[in-house]
């Protein structure tokens, strides 16, 4: 890891640099670049394929670019394993929430604290379940018996539980009913709102958009627009492609 | 019953007592393959009841009630048709074997049919020969008629039943085992007035089987398990502290006693509970399919062979104490030089690419080209035991293995039981669950796979050590892959990932088949019977850990106070 990168200003906490990705011999990502200031909300949208998912996993280290590179927290993560990105700081909620369905809630939650100690573990339970008080009534309930939107909370509780820095959400409302996607963004914001840096990744561009504060529009591999969130909900071309309008 | 019946008969629209008839024609079958595999006149050789009944009579009367048992079920409501579908399905069943006799004297099959021989005739008439050929047909009726009958009883007297019958069957098997060390106690009286030397005797056959009812009677109207269900955890606990110092004395104590054949079978026992456990943490606890198991078993043998032999190819003739630590030391290098290449692999694909390993192991073992170190296909001989006592001392024999291995085994669960809990442990279960995830999470997969595979290979090498001991010599052939799959088999069959899961399926596997060498290769058969049986039937193994009954016992959960009513549907 080398110093820090550019004299960027200081709260910026990730900064992707011409970033390029392959998947096989598919070029994912082709140069993006993306910034995230701390405390902010950040969203990616585009259509299916466009390689959101692929951009999260290259932040979180399960992808390595071969070219480009990616500052989090002021040092150069672009070769670092995935495993030691959480200790650094970066809590990754994957696609189709992945719980482990044959635990119970609390031994998930306590997996995801895997790299705290005992002390530091229980205190961030409390934490969790505060912001998430159906879990609590499940604590000895096995994952996979829990309802879509309790997955969805216990995925967030558990990436929760390491303490991330910088939390990546992976389609949070995949598959969840219209009031419970509500809910979901609710508690992104209120999560949020406690101080917690967000890159979401969604399908759902109008609701992203509602809770984010800036957004990347991403499109086969390229990012092909960025602003504020409101300007992109406002941008016509937008509107047409990811927002349903005509 | 009545519910499970009438559903039956939905299901089968077609005439009512066809389900019935197919019962009894697949019974024939089956009666009459046991007869034409040898099974029957093999296992006629063998008493159960001595003087009045073998166990080839015992197959084919097993072969009855099944299908008279099956057949009840798919009778018509009623109890008369019940028994009577009973009936039909066994006579059905003995008219096969009716046929095969009637053909058999009248036209000599032995050309094609090696075992349908005059004796299997006699067997089958009880000595009556052609006069007798209506014999098997009757017998039939009248076992799978009462089988029926006792089928349809309240449970109160059905289980009774079968209780004292299963336990004829299991103490006639198991008699001669018995009657050995009982004779040379003060037991002696009792042995001779039970046992004869071949099985029960019919006195004996009597009284195990009303002793047998009496207890479960017993046991039905006290409530045992109920009770201690309903005691407080406290005084559970004190009837506990009993419960496992019986239990001590059983496995420490008793083999003492045992002949040395017994010792020997229950040394090998042991050993394989140790490689169980090793294995468990590999599959049980990190979900590594690891199917080249036998390679590091090797290693351990060959090492231990190599430091303490004082034959032509020894090196060191160190005691077996000092061979011992090296042997899991270096097959734990060997786990870790043949782990990094192939830990990337996941699932289905480890499996075949550590089968692979353990081919090579095993080929290279036997080759020319290391026969000048390792022996070749005649091995290494002259392994001394490791306790060198005179002849005549308690721990001469196969004993003194089966105390090491017993305490090698206790050591393995310690650490796996410990390890379980720990964060090592955790972060296995975490790998196993969901790879991507546990990274995700914070978990170094390539460091946390590879311990979990190292340990594994050290307590195989552990295990091989010892083996080598056992055998007092290592040769090529012990390095089969059938070790793999045996230590595979029996964690599945006790229950993955569960400790007692693993003493139980040893002593399912290994013990139980080797107490059956007379019956030659057809244990096999039965070994293979048992686990089709057992996956189809039981998949969460005998014993089972909390999390996978768990997994399979979803309705019991879902049906819990608190669940939600939709839990199981997405929100």
């Amino acid at each position: 890891m080398t110093g820090d990168a550019n004299g960027t200003g200081g709260d910026v906490i990730l900064r992707l640099e011409d970033v390029n990705t392959y998947y096989g011999r598919i070029h994912a990502l082709q140069g993006i670049d993306l910034e995230v200031q701390r405390g902010e909300i950040v969203t990616l949208i585009g259509a299916n394929g466009a390689g959101k998912t692929t951009a999260l996993k290259t932040v979180s280290g399960l992808l390595h670019p071969p070219m480009g590179k990616i500052i989090f927290d002021g040092a150069d993560v672009t070769h670092v394993a995935a495993h030691e990105l959480v200790r650094a700081g970066i809590g990754h909620v994957p696609e189709g929430r992945r719980i482990f369905a044959r635990l119970t809630v609390l031994e998930n939650l306590h997996m995801g604290g895997f790299t705290r100690s005992v002390a530091e573990r229980s205190e961030d339970l409390e934490r969790a379940l505060t912001l998430f008080p159906r879990l609590r009534e499940r604590l000895s309930q096995k994952g996979g018996s829990l309802s879509g939107g309790e997955q969805q909370m216990l995925a967030i509780g558990r990436a929760l539980m390491s303490r991330p820095r910088l939390l990546l959400l992976d389609e949070p409302s995949l598959g969840l009913s219209p009031i419970l996607v509500q809910q979901i963004f609710e508690l992104i914001k209120e999560i949020n709102s406690q101080g917690m840096t967000i890159l979401l990744v969604e399908q759902n561009a109008l609701q992203a958009l509602n809770v984010a504060h800036r957004g990347y529009v991403l499109q086969t591999g390229k990012i092909i627009l960025s602003d504020t969130a409101s300007g992109l909900a406002a941008n016509a071309d937008v509107r047409r492609a990811y927002l349903g309008e005509i | 019953m009545t519910d499970a019946r009438s559903a039956v008969m939905v299901a089968t629209t077609r005439h009512p007592w066809g389900g019935v008839v197919r019962v009894g024609l697949l019974g024939g079958v089956v009666a009459v393959y046991l007869c034409l595999v040898g099974i029957v006149p093999t296992f006629a050789e063998r008493p159960l009841i001595s003087g009045a009944i073998s166990l080839g009579h015992t197959a084919l009367a097993m072969a009855a009630v099944f299908s008279g048992y099956l057949a009840a079920r798919r009778a018509p409501a009623g109890n008369v048709q019940a028994v009577a579908a009973g009936a039909l399905a066994g006579a059905i069943a003995g008219s096969a074997l009716a046929l095969l006799v009637v053909v058999g004297e009248v036209v000599d099959v032995r050309a094609v049919m090696l075992q349908a021989s005059p004796a299997l005739y006699d067997l089958l008439t009880l000595g009556m020969g052609l006069a007798g050929f209506w014999i098997p047909a009757v017998a039939g009726a009248v076992l799978a008629g009462a089988a029926a009958a006792v089928s349809i009883l309240p449970s109160s007297y059905r289980l009774p039943l079968s209780w004292g019958l299963v336990a004829v069957v299991v103490l006639g098997l198991f008699a001669g085992l018995l009657r050995t060390p009982m004779l040379t106690g003060a037991l002696s009286g009792v042995a001779r007035f039970l046992f004869a030397s071949d099985g029960l005797t019919p006195v004996g056959a009597v009284i195990t089987f009303v002793v047998a009812i009496g207890t479960n009677v017993l046991q039905r109207r006290v409530l045992v398990r109920q009770r201690i269900a309903e005691m407080p955890a406290t005084r559970r606990r004190a009837l506990l502290a009993p419960a496992i110092v019986a239990g001590l004395l059983i496995v420490l104590v008793l083999p003492l006693s045992l002949g040395g054949f017994f010792a020997q079978v229950i040394a090998l026992v042991a050993l394989y509970v140790l490689m169980g456990f090793g294995l468990n943490i590999t599959l049980g606890l990190a979900g590594l399919l690891d199917l080249g198991f036998v390679a590091f078993f090797a290693v351990g043998a060959y090492t231990v062979g190599l430091l303490t032999s004082p034959g032509e190819f020894g090196i060191a003739q160190w005691p077996f104490w000092a061979a011992i630590p090296f042997a899991a030391l270096i097959a734990m290098a060997f786990g870790a030089f043949l782990g990094l290449p192939i830990l990337g692999i996941r699932g289905d694909y480890l499996a075949i690419a550590t089968l692979g390993f353990g081919e090579i192991i095993r080929i290279l073992a036997g080759s020319d080209l290391l026969k000048q170190w390792l022996g070749g296909p005649r091995g290494i001989l002259n392994i001394p035991k490791p306790i060198d006592v005179p002849p005549d001392h308690f721990l001469a024999g196969p004993h003194q293995i089966y105390y090491i291995a017993l305490a090698c085994a206790a050591l393995v669960a310690f650490v796996a039981w410990r390890l379980r809990d720990s964060r090592l442990g955790r972060a296995w279960i975490a790998i196993r669950e969901d790879e991507d995830v546990a990274q995700a999470l914070g978990i170094d997969l390539v460091q946390t796979k590879l311990l979990a595979y190292m340990l594994g290979a050290a307590f195989a090498g552990l295990g091989g050590g010892i083996f080598s001991a056992l055998v007092g010599s290592i040769v090529s052939s012990s390095i089969q892959l059938f070790v793999s799959i045996n230590v595979v088999a029996i964690i599945i069959v006790g229950g993955m990932g569960s400790i007692p899961g693993v003493v139980v399926g040893a002593a399912f596997l290994i013990g139980v088949p080797e107490l059956f060498r007379e019956l030659s290769s057809y244990r096999f058969l039965f070994y293979g019977i048992a686990l089709i049986a057992m996956m189809r039937y039981r998949p969460e193994g005998l014993l089972p850990s909390r999390i996978v009954r768990r997994e399979l016992h979803v309705p019991d959960e879902v049906a819990a106070p608190g669940a939600p009513v939709n839990g199981s549907a997405a929100g």
